[in-house]
């Protein structure tokens, strides 16, 4: 006998035909998986009752896969093997992770064009999209048998700092699951509506979600049932996880003062203190003191009492970081603080009592934490899921996400033309019509950038394709639309057409790899610090451009027709030319464009006897009445 | 006769009504498709019809409409739980003859 759930009146599902949707949350620390049961959002648990499933991938000697506690269990014995927190690596090449000195695993730099990391594993080199795999199958497999069927999709959260690269890995990861993905969702996003379903709040709200290894902030104004992210900022290699390792790095000090023969740990010892770390981080969020002790393998005793206090202190700087970029996405918002209704906590680290307190008097109120925060993700995950497959019989909620970068192109000189700007809700679609530079000019190099900055090479590239089969025309005729296109899931498609011909190319931007924390917060930060420098660079770049175009279009014209003018006009003319081709090559775009004047003006007599040469020459030989003026 | 729920069933609808924030209560009905014959729907109830039935288990308001009573009466609706999947189970009197998975039944 089948067991049935309660519908919306009227959305009974015909037998064999329930839409059964499930949410994830893939964590970098744990995962998790909740569903939508007789209307009510629920986080679904395995045999054991847990509900949380540690994001620990172990490869056995045997060729098995095991996920989860089981695995997370045996990261000291078998760390080489035992792969956690793999989400930090996914669309990430072995550049990106700046603190893998830390992290026991055999990194292998993949040799293809991809440059994506790999990890040696006794099973093989995996890459960090078949490791989140196996944890999507395992929460596949806990729904499958919940729900009493197959599931026909889901929905995926992800940090809302995850680029194309990293979205388009988990949406990889999910393939290789057998998963149906019916959308990414940013995990505040996700947050917000698990609150505010539950809640029926209105107003704006700020999420503040610490996770295991990222930090996210997003502003999100509610109303009516429509989530509208005003901004959204973080730090995506920030988390629960590096407070473990303060205390980690603090234990190794009290080692090192106690013991005057000091080693550096072997591996499992690594494992064995980063595992005591965090159980001592989890009970000093109720506890004055915690004690550490296990004995490490070369024999040492390792027996230390941590106070709240001083954990409160090492680990000031950590909280302290989360509050930069919550204020950067206020700004964004062009909010004050008055303007917050409520502050959301997500993410099991928030419950650490000192994020709680930094939160508070950063925003003067207390923040809101009636839902568990290891699971408002994955619950709002479900509802959204159980939404886009139709279960629902008012209107689907609409969810609007942002862009977290500025996404343009490059143009002559070096600059960037910005078509999307940054904090544009999603699904965005954008065009722009640009031009040829050269005469006869037949094709054209499209290469798109992300980033705040005005110089290409102050923005990260996130590819490049060519548009052929433009007519031959003058420079400046031919009508080139180049359409931006950014769908729900945040991915990135980049057409150009050719107005006249109709000729098309297009890209879906699958980047090679990812941007690291440092590169964005490193974007954005100097995108403000340097808007002068921005400013007169562009400039510069603007005066070489319409050098360049001017040399051009006067020596092409002197090749045609210097008959018409005397050999000393000429020369003149050749030698402002050269004047300013060698102007062009300093930084000064003032002079730059005096010479561009100077250039103009030698050619003024030229220009005249072109102009007279060739109305002559379509005007000879024709009676006035065959002219059409 | 009439229609009843189980307490396991009335204290989950009851539940799920709170968690819904609107609805007077729980219509039970049956459907002329599936793989043999009937199937048993189960919705939650915001408006009623003239001529619906009201039936009181627990102090959760079951509403039948007619023509589906007569192929459900005497039904007690249960919770259960099996395995990881748990959810509501019609105890069906009138039942003669059910597909293989229970969803659809012949009377």
């Amino acid at each position: 006998m089948a067991l049935l759930q309660i519908s919306e009146p009227g959305m009974s599902a015909a037998p064999h035909q329930h839409k059964l949707a499930v949410g994830i949350d893939l964590g970098t620390t744990n995962s998790l998986v909740a569903t939508v049961k007789s209307g009510m959002a629920t986080v679904l648990q395995d045999e054991h009752g847990h509900a949380l499933l540690p994001s620990v991938v172990r490869y056995m000697p045997e060729g098995d896969v095991v996920v989860g506690h089981d695995a997370q269990a045996q990261q000291s014995a078998d760390p080489v093997n035992t792969i956690a927190s793999a989400k930090r690596f996914m669309g990430r090449s072995l550049k990106d992770i700046a603190d893998r000195a830390h992290i026991p695993y055999n990194f292998v730099d993949s040799s293809n064009a991809t440059k994506l990391l790999q990890i040696q594993t006794r099973a093989g080199l995996k890459t960090p999209v078949e490791i989140s795999a196996e944890i999507l199958k395992t929460l596949k497999a806990r729904a499958e048998k919940s729900l009493g069927g197959d599931l026909i999709g889901v929905v995926i959260t992800v940090p809302a700092y995850f680029d194309d690269a990293q979205r388009q890995a988990t949406k990889d990861a999910a393939r290789l699951a057998g998963l149906n993905v019916l959308r990414l969702l940013n995990e505040p996003t996700a947050a917000a509506v698990a609150y505010g379903l539950d809640n029926a709040a209105e107003g704006t709200f700020v999420i503040y979600d610490l996770g295991g290894g990222t930090f996210d902030v997003s502003i999100l104004k509610l109303t009516k049932g429509v989530f509208e992210v005003l901004a959204t900022n973080g730090d995506s290699a920030l988390g629960g996880d590096d407070f473990d390792h303060r205390i980690y790095c603090w234990v190794l000090d009290r080692i090192r003062e106690s013991t005057s023969d000091f080693n550096p740990l072997s591996e499992n010892d690594t494992r064995l203190l980063l595992t005591k770390a965090r159980q001592a981080k989890e009970w000093l969020t109720d506890n004055h003191e915690a004690q550490i002790v296990c004995r490490l393998n070369n024999g040492l005793l390792v027996d230390v009492t941590l106070s709240a206090t001083q954990f409160v202190e090492f680990t000031q700087q950590l909280v302290i970081k989360t509050l930069a970029p919550t204020r950067k996405a206020m700004r964004d918002a062009q909010l004050t603080l008055e303007d917050i209704k409520g502050v959301v906590l997500v993410g099991g680290a928030t419950r650490m009592p000192q994020v709680r307190h930094a939160v508070e008097e950063y925003f003067k109120q207390t923040p809101l934490t009636n839902l568990d925060p290891d699971k408002v993700v994955a619950l709002g995950a479900a509802i959204q899921a159980n939404a886009l497959v139709g279960n629902r019989s008012e209107d689907d909620l609409l969810l609007l996400d942002v862009t977290p970068l500025s996404l343009g192109l490059e143009t002559m000189g070096g600059l960037v033309e910005r078509i999307i700007p940054r904090n544009s809700t999603l699904p965005v679609a954008r065009a722009q019509d640009f031009t040829t530079y050269k005469d006869g000019q037949t094709a054209m190099s499209i290469q798109v950038v992300q980033g705040e900055r005005e110089l290409v090479a102050d923005c990260r590239s996130l590819a490049r394709f060519e548009l052929r089969g433009i007519p031959p025309m003058a420079a400046g005729a031919a009508r080139i639309r180049v359409t931006f296109q950014v769908d729900a899931d945040g991915l990135l498609s980049v057409s150009a057409r050719e107005q006249t011909n109709g000729v098309e190319a297009h890209v879906v931007v699958k980047p090679s790899y990812g941007l690291s924390e440092d590169e964005i917060t490193h974007m954005l930060k100097s995108s403000f610090g340097s808007a002068e420098a921005d400013k007169v660079a562009r400039m510069l770049a603007e005066a070489r451009v319409s050098a360049g175009a001017i040399i051009n279009s006067v020596t092409l014209a002197l090749a045609a027709d210097s008959h018409l003018i005397s050999e000393q006009e000429k020369q003149a003319i050749e030698t402002e030319i050269q004047n300013l081709q060698t102007i062009s090559q300093a930084e000064d775009a003032a002079a730059i464009n005096k010479a561009v004047d100077a250039l103009n003006h030698a050619t003024e007599a030229f220009a005249a006897a072109r102009m007279n040469a060739s109305v002559s020459h379509a005007l000879s030989g024709k009676n006035l009445d065959s002219i059409n003026l | 006769m009439a229609i009843s729920l189980t307490e396991t069933a009335a204290n989950r609808v009851e539940k799920f009504l709170a968690n819904r924030g609107k609805g007077i209560g729980l219509r039970l009905g049956v459907k002329t498709t599936g793989c043999s014959g009937m199937a048993y729907t189960l919705e939650f109830v915001d408006e009623m019809h003239p001529e619906d039935t009201t039936f009181e288990s627990h102090g959760v308001k079951v509403i039948v409409d007619p023509k589906s009573l007569v192929y459900i009466d005497g039904t007690e609706l249960d919770f259960t739980k099996e395995g990881l999947n748990e959810g509501f189970k019609f105890n069906n009197p009138n039942v003669k003859d059910e597909c293989g998975c229970g969803e659809s039944f012949t009377v």
